[in-house]
């Protein structure tokens, strides 16, 4: 089954690479979308199929912490897996994202290869051609 | 050691981690200096990032447009020839992505320290001032002909020295 991916970054640098790194990741992604805070997230949410979410913590309006307290909270949302991909690497932030439900964290410098494993227990690889 | 010297080595660090892995790119070898005094005129790109805790300060890179538009160029794999809104937003995250490896690494040493989002600023002969900034931790790395310069003041702001207890008498190997 395809997976629909929501990116949430207040850079469009990062939300660009991520886009790359997901096409090439030979992950089932059928649409990613984007946002640029948690608020936008949810916005995307109401109105558009989401299966995966990989969010920033740091974020202006509402931070990936407070959008994954959201998610979680949220009967219809809740069960969506949601990696935390950030700079942070302190007990604080990451532990509370883990205490949340995180199914992930990825530290930000990243590479492909690190995006790709942390994401192969949660997306299905795509069907050969 | 110090914390002067502690934090030259993981911007050096982070800075190369940073370059080798969102560009593919390997930074010369840093060269770190102590600033002080009257801030200098700048032409091209500067971004800061604010830092804030039982210390507080900014941490800030600072390039030319040549050296941002190639920084974009790699980190988005697009062909990048002038100063646009992709050009300083790879900046933004090229400065959030050394100082904030800086700070996870600083946490030890000195306790939890929160990280603003990053600002950027494109022009010409013009002069930025940090409120309380006086002795910048500079340090240079040479780039393909061209310099990348990662800057950072830190300082406490509370006599509550460390996130480690020392038992009385014992000599801190932190010192400010």
């Amino acid at each position: 089954m395809e997976s629909d991916v929501l990116v949430v970054d207040d850079s469009a640098a990062i939300r660009k690479i991520l886009q790359r790194v997901l096409r090439q990741t030979g992950m089932a992604i059928r649409t990613i979308h984007e946002a640029g805070d948690g608020q936008e997230a949810l916005e995307v949410m109401k109105s558009q199929s989401v299966s995966l979410v990989l969010t920033d913590i740091n974020m202006p309006k509402m931070d990936g912490i407070q959008l994954l307290g959201a998610l979680k909270s949220s009967p219809q949302w809740h069960k969506i897996p949601v990696v935390m991909i950030t700079t942070e690497g302190g007990e604080t932030k990451v532990g509370e994202a883990v205490r949340l439900g995180a199914a992930g964290y990825v530290r930000k410098p990243f590479t492909a290869d690190q995006i790709k494993e942390k994401l192969a227990g949660i997306l299905e690889p795509a069907l050969p051609l | 050691m110090n914390v002067q010297n502690l934090i030259i080595d993981l911007i050096s660090q982070s800075a190369a981690n940073v370059f080798s892995t969102m560009l593919g790119a390997e930074l010369g070898p840093p060269e770190a200096s102590i600033e002080q005094g009257v801030p200098e005129v700048n032409d091209g790109i500067v971004s800061f990032i604010g830092l804030a805790g039982a210390w507080a300060g900014t941490g800030s890179v600072v390039c030319s447009p040549t050296v941002a538009c190639r920084i974009c160029s790699l980190m988005l794999m697009t062909d990048t020839t002038s100063v646009d809104a992709d050009v300083l937003d790879a900046v933004a995250e090229l400065t959030n992505m050394i100082v904030g490896s800086v700070k996870n690494d600083l946490e030890p040493h000195l306790g939890t320290l929160g990280l603003s989002i990053p600002t950027v600023v494109f022009g010409k002969n013009f002069r930025t001032k940090s409120a309380g900034a006086t002795d910048w931790i500079v340090v240079r790395f040479p780039w393909e002909g061209d310099v990348l310069v990662v800057k950072l003041f830190l300082a406490p702001t509370e006599r509550v020295p460390h996130a480690v207890s020392h038992m009385m008498g014992q000599t801190c190997p932190l010192e400010v």
